[in-house]
């Protein structure tokens, strides 16, 4: 059901408070060392981490005894902590650069995204200048780009938010220079929000969007430099607004590492991918 | 009624003293749990308020943690604005649901009506919030939009602190004793006048606790605000106008924040917990002096 869908990030920070609380009580756990050769560290990126941090869990279950500890920290440290050892794995939630081509890296996910508008919106189409004039608020009527004399709802994602990061990146945009009316948390809030207005522009997960508009809410999704907004096409790597999820190791993996990077390529994570909204590679 | 039982002397000493043991132990782990908490705020705010300096929360003129913008009067304000508004709207709304449930209302109706209220009570808040979103929002973004405002936000709070203010009001109103609308009735004042005149001014200190308490709901309330209330980071110059509250800015940002700008974000918490503290102070001195007006 759409309520258990939606995220409740403060429960979360309540249970990490709760946590905070137990740490302070608790002595540090003093048997780890023994555990080394049963134990996989991976560190990087914040997109990537929910996603492999649940490919850990049923990776765990799988491996009795093995235990898995993801941390986050961006992208670039993913990278750093690969090369330097400090972690087995790293999360990149981009493709690597030139100077970034020694590590070894494998492509666990893609994750794309898309303009929305609501379904009732006469414009089938934005160009890339206009999707910024709308965000930097010089376009503030539907009428102006060829729709119903209607005021604009930008609604956009809130900070520290990896869709948010994507989006600023791809329009070269300023989160500052943003002029939004509804500032949203997840994905669920962005397709209400917009669903629920009939002038309103956002964007969400190209996962999130498909599934929404199949289960019949009032959504479009809005094609791309004349690219449809489809899992497909993030998947064959047409749609431009996409990046893809990699882990990355410094060697060859082998041993216990190479068994994690192969489950995490396996069709047994498919549904997992699925349900972080992002679009399993092609296998 | 049963006639009382005479106390059982020989068991209740022993009783007395380990209920009292147990009371004080209750009592202890719920006052460490809040010590703990505040404690945890503070350490986890040091951070931000030994780093750049404290008035950067008060001078920056927006909340881009991301771009080094700290400001957070803008949702300070957010938060009053719509805490106020609900109260403006709950406080009559709540006290005139216990009038007329104590003194006018039919009587096949009292009880389905209280239990109504209190049903309302019980909803959670994330259920309210849906409905905001989906119904009130929509309704108000066809008349201007975009309807996620300051405006849906107050509307969805006054509806879940009405119970609180009506349920407790109508526990002051009916522990007012009998004998003064005896006393008023004798007189032959009128109803409303009885009620304006004697109940109200007797009931009021009740009245106004049950208004502290519902203040003290609608500026905590987190979810049911985030989904209504638009969440930009600007001062409201008007109902229609977005807004964020500092509860819906710590649960929007709180998953994603790392380091400083997480530290940040306990900042939001800190400025909350003086909020509520200098309300709670306040109320009890408005209290204390109510208390000394009555014994002079």
């Amino acid at each position: 059901m759409v309520i258990q869908n939606l995220r409740l990030p403060f429960l979360d920070s309540c249970v990490a408070l709760l946590a905070a609380c137990a740490v302070l009580l608790s002595a540090p756990d003093a048997s780890a060392q023994e555990k080394q050769d049963k134990k996989l560290t991976i560190t990087g990126a914040s997109t990537a981490a929910p996603l492999v941090a649940e490919i850990a869990k049923r990776f765990e279950s799988a491996n009795p005894g093995v235990r898995v500890d993801v941390q986050t920290g961006g992208s670039s440290r993913g990278v750093n902590d690969a090369r330097s050892g400090v972690s087995d794995i790293g999360m990149v939630s981009r493709a690597l650069s030139k100077e970034e081509k020694d590590l070894k890296s494998f492509l666990i996910a893609n994750d794309g995204m898309s303009v929305i508008l609501h379904k009732t919106n006469p414009v089938q189409a934005l160009t890339r200048e206009q999707v910024i004039d709308i965000y930097t608020g010089k376009i503030s009527n539907w009428k102006e780009v060829g729709g119903k004399d209607q005021k604009i709802t930008v609604v956009n994602k809130a900070e520290g938010r990896s869709t948010l990061e994507l989006f600023l990146a791809f329009f070269k945009l300023n989160n500052r220079d943003i002029k939004a009316q509804v500032v949203v948390g997840d994905n669920q809030q962005g397709v209400k929000t917009v669903a629920g207005n009939p002038g309103a522009i956002g964007y969400v997960s190209i996962g999130t969007a498909e599934f929404e508009v199949e289960n019949g809410q009032p959504l479009k999704l809005l094609p791309l430099g004349g690219i449809a907004a489809t899992t497909a096409n993030v998947r064959n790597g047409s749609f431009p607004l996409a990046r893809p999820i990699n882990i990355v190791t410094k060697n060859e993996p082998l041993g216990l590492v190479k068994k994690f990077v192969d489950f995490a390529q396996s069709t047994a994570v498919t549904d997992l991918v699925k349900e972080q909204y992002f679009v399993p590679p092609a296998r | 009624m049963q006639p009382v039982q005479p106390l059982q002397s020989v068991t209740s000493a022993h009783t007395d003293r380990s209920l009292q043991l147990t009371l004080f132990i209750v009592s202890l782990v719920t006052a460490s749990v809040l010590g703990l908490i505040v404690l945890f705020i503070f350490r986890e705010t040091l951070p931000a308020l030994s780093g750049p300096g404290m008035l950067r929360f008060v001078t920056d003129e927006s909340w881009h943690p991301l771009e080094n913008q700290f400001g957070m009067l803008p949702m300070l304000w957010g938060t009053l604005a719509s805490t106020a508004l609900a109260i403006f709207l709950a406080t009559p709304l709540g006290i005139g649901a216990a009038l007329f449930c104590r003194y006018f209302a039919p009587r096949p109706i009292v009880r389905p009506f209280r239990a109504l209220i209190t049903l309302l009570a019980g909803i959670s808040s994330v259920v309210f919030g849906f409905w905001g979103l989906t119904v009130l929002v929509p309704l108000i973004a066809r008349f201007e939009p975009p309807g996620a405002s300051l405006l849906a936000a107050s509307l969805i709070l006054t509806i879940m602190i009405l119970p609180t203010v009506a349920l407790m009001s109508e526990a002051a109103i009916n522990s007012v004793p009998e004998s003064y609308s005896g006393g008023a009735a004798a007189l032959g004042l009128s109803k409303g006048a009885t009620i304006r005149q004697v109940i109200l001014p007797a009931a009021k200190s009740g009245i106004f606790a049950a208004v502290i308490l519902a203040t003290a709901r609608a500026l905590g309330e987190t979810m049911a605000v985030l989904m209504v209330s638009g969440n930009v980071v600007q001062t409201p110059g008007s109902l229609f106008d977005p807004i964020r509250t500092l509860t819906a800015n710590i649960a929007l940002e709180m998953a994603y924040a790392t380091q400083f700008h997480r530290s940040t974000l306990f900042v939001s918490g800190l400025v909350l917990t003086f909020v509520i503290a200098a309300l709670a102070i306040a109320a009890h001195r408005v209290e204390h002096r109510a208390g000394s007006h009555h014994a002079a």
